[in-house]
């Protein structure tokens, strides 16, 4: 092959060089494969594999501060991959909503991952806990930023074949019969994703959604409907709304306390994420149409999951209950399309990430402090045992059922106000009696694992060495913490959540991100 | 299998077959090939060699563990990409340079080194399968 001979390039590529800002949008997922692979290689190292793998996520936090920052001060950030143009080149487009979900989705990884320096024993370890984490990371963030939808399907099964692999760490029977039922469940709901993209290919001709938010504007007797009904049914798989919701509760108990405080947290949320992308942005029209379908879902979502939670003994059960609940919460948000509505639910699916991390860790705590015990029945005297941590885990809960002080309160306000605005009062009703059920849910267990005395067989002091308290402790404590701070200074994350919504319901700053020379008004 | 025949021939079979892989990677950049089906062929002869001698025996043969190599392929792939922010142009860029090697001009690029990667992951992770599955069969 000879030397290249000047032709005029400027049809087919991307002719001016990146700001050395715009690489934040792809160092993400590169920084978490690049330190999976690296953990990798050094499988025969396990004790080095916690202190790599936790300033891995502390990096990542850190990169996404930063990308989050850059994108709410100077608007949407477009880079395609291969310096081809967009439509043909990879796009990954980072707005508000994007780097937002991203970023509170690294603290919530960051947290986990130092929980786990004590959860995760050297057996664990050595099946790999800390590379599939940072391989599941990286597709949690490849699929908050990148454009294209194809790509997001990609990255959609790199967080899969991951959390398959954290599922089943350790290869006990009752993770293995988890892990089927969550296997089969997710890979039916990616395989209509991906029909369904291919319809999309077919109708559209495109992949990139800037490209598609522009097309639909204009195109005519196309399959629309179908198409965001066939969206909705996958997506709602993927964030286990009522009734395709049936593979959580069957699974997210089985695994580790932290993989499943990372999937409680984490993964459905990527399914409410390209939710708010596809159906809301792409096709609002449809939305439009679908509302009363989907606000039916999220009533019979939220009433399911709070009757769900009362009726668990086994806490990891209740949680994963809750994190149902959330689904709904945000389900009823998308379902009243207003800007209110989608901000609200934005808010509650950032508060539910950080709530649910912690829930789940503060339970595998309770569970340290009482010898292994699950159960609501058999645990007891938590609060004497640990005045602290019973007083983090009291806020925690009132957070999780829409109290103040905490985080859960504003996107709950937000919700019920949207809904009333548009007129479904039953909608707000089905909010506010839900909440009010996961209260009732939550005391009893604040009552029972707490202030009921210690069973007998019960060591009331746990093993746990000086420095193994910190690991433990100091996560719940940053978690509780910033949904405290969420909770009682709401104007920053509201403003941003506010301009989240907006640009879903007007992407004309997203498409100009992408296509700077065809703007539209 | 343990037939004589079998056991002569697979050692030059995986010397044939592995050469041969790295001769489709190689064309795969013009022409039909790539890394991931030179992968697939690189595994299927160290699978050959695994039936013929045992599992121990290609482990002992590859000398890192197959998921070492994969991690391996996967960082060489996205150290790939990133050069390209040394260059001032979006992730994932091809960059070529034309070193003259013995007097014959040799085009190399980035696109090159990150189909390599892909070769490594895809021979480690699909060893690591394919070696478990032949040690359950030894049981």
């Amino acid at each position: 092959m000879a030397a290249p001979t000047p032709v005029d390039l400027s049809a087919a590529l991307v002719l001016t060089a990146p700001l050395p800002g715009d690489w934040l949008l792809i160092l993400p997922p590169v920084t978490m494969i690049l330190f999976g692979a690296v953990l990798m290689m050094l499988r025969n190292r396990i004790q080095w594999h916690g202190g790599i793998g936790v300033a891995g996520l502390a990096l990542l936090v850190l990169e996404t501060g930063l990308l989050l920052a850059r994108v709410a001060a100077g608007g949407p950030l477009t880079m395609t991959m291969g310096r081809w143009l967009p439509p043909f080149g990879i796009a990954f487009t980072a707005d508000v909503l994007g780097a937002l979900m991203a970023f509170v989705a690294s603290v919530a990884a960051l947290a986990a991952g130092i929980f786990a320096l004590v959860d995760i024993d050297s057996g664990a370890r050595r099946y790999g806990f800390f590379p599939f984490l940072m391989l599941l990371m990286a597709g949690v963030t490849g699929a908050f930023l990148t454009g294209d939808i194809f790509n997001l399907y990609v990255w959609f099964e790199v967080l899969l074949i991951s959390s398959f692999g954290l599922l089943v760490l350790g290869s006990e029977r009752e993770q293995i019969d988890g892990g089927l039922k969550y296997a089969i469940l997710n890979l039916v709901g990616t395989t209509l994703f991906l029909i369904t993209v291919g319809y999309l290919y077919g109708v559209f001709g495109t992949l990139n959604m800037a490209d598609i938010a522009l097309k639909v504007r204009t195109i005519e007797n196309a399959p629309l409907m179908t198409l965001s009904a066939l969206f909705l049914m996958a997506f709602a798989m993927k964030a286990a709304a009522f009734p395709v919701n049936f593979w959580l509760p069957a699974s997210y108990h089985t695994p580790r306390i932290t993989v499943s405080a990372i999937f409680g947290g984490l993964l459905t949320k990527v399914g409410v994420y390209a939710l708010l992308r596809v159906v809301v942005m792409l096709f609002p029209l449809q939305r439009e149409e679908l509302s009363t379908v989907i606000a039916v879902v999220a009533i019979l979502t939220m009433v399911i999951a709070a009757l769900g939670m009362l009726a668990q003994d086994d806490l990891r059960r209740m949680a994963g209950f809750a994190v149902i609940l959330g689904i709904g919460n945000v389900l009823a948000g998308i379902a009243t399309g207003t800007t209110a509505g989608i901000s609200g639910a934005v808010l509650y699916a950032l508060h539910s990430m950080l709530t649910m991390t912690a829930l789940y860790l503060i339970i595998g705590r309770a569970a340290l402090l009482s010898g292994g015990e699950w159960r609501l029945s058999g645990l007891g005297g938590l609060y004497a045992a640990a005045p602290g941590f019973a007083f983090l885990s009291l806020i925690l809960f009132l957070a999780v059922s829409g109290l103040p002080p905490a985080s859960g309160l504003w996107p709950k306000v937000s919700l019920v106000k949207a809904a009333l605005d548009v007129g479904a009062w039953w909608l707000a009703g089905a909010i506010l009696v839900s909440g009010f059920l996961s209260t009732i849910a939550l005391a009893r267990v604040f009552l029972l694992a707490y202030w009921r005395p210690a069973p007998e067989r019960v060591p009331g002091k746990s093993t746990l060495g000086r420095r193994d308290q910190w690991r433990v402790n100091l996560p719940v404590a940053v978690l509780v913490l910033v949904s405290l701070g969420f909770g009682l200074l709401p104007e920053q994350p509201m403003s941003l959540t506010q301009s989240a919504a907006s640009s879903l319901l007007e992407p004309s700053a997203y498409i100009r991100s992408v296509f700077p020379q065809k703007v539209t008004p | 299998m343990n037939t004589l025949i079998f056991r002569t021939v697979a050692p030059f079979l995986t010397a044939l077959m592995m050469m041969f892989s790295i001769f489709v990677l190689l064309r795969g950049h013009n022409e039909p090939g790539g890394g991931f089906i030179g992968g697939l062929i690189a595994v299927s002869a160290l699978a050959i060699y695994g039936i013929a001698y045992g599992v121990t025996a290609v482990r002992r043969a590859i000398w890192f563990h197959p998921l070492s190599i994969a991690g391996f392929g996967l960082a060489l792939s996205a150290i790939s990409g990133l050069l390209s922010m040394l260059a001032g142009v979006p992730f994932m860029t091809g960059l070529w340079i034309y070193p003259e090697l013995f007097g014959v001009q040799v085009p190399l690029a980035t696109v090159m080194s990150f189909d390599i990667g892909v070769y490594f992951v895809v021979l480690g992770s699909i060893t690591s399968i394919a070696l478990t599955l032949e040690e359950r069969d030894d049981d």
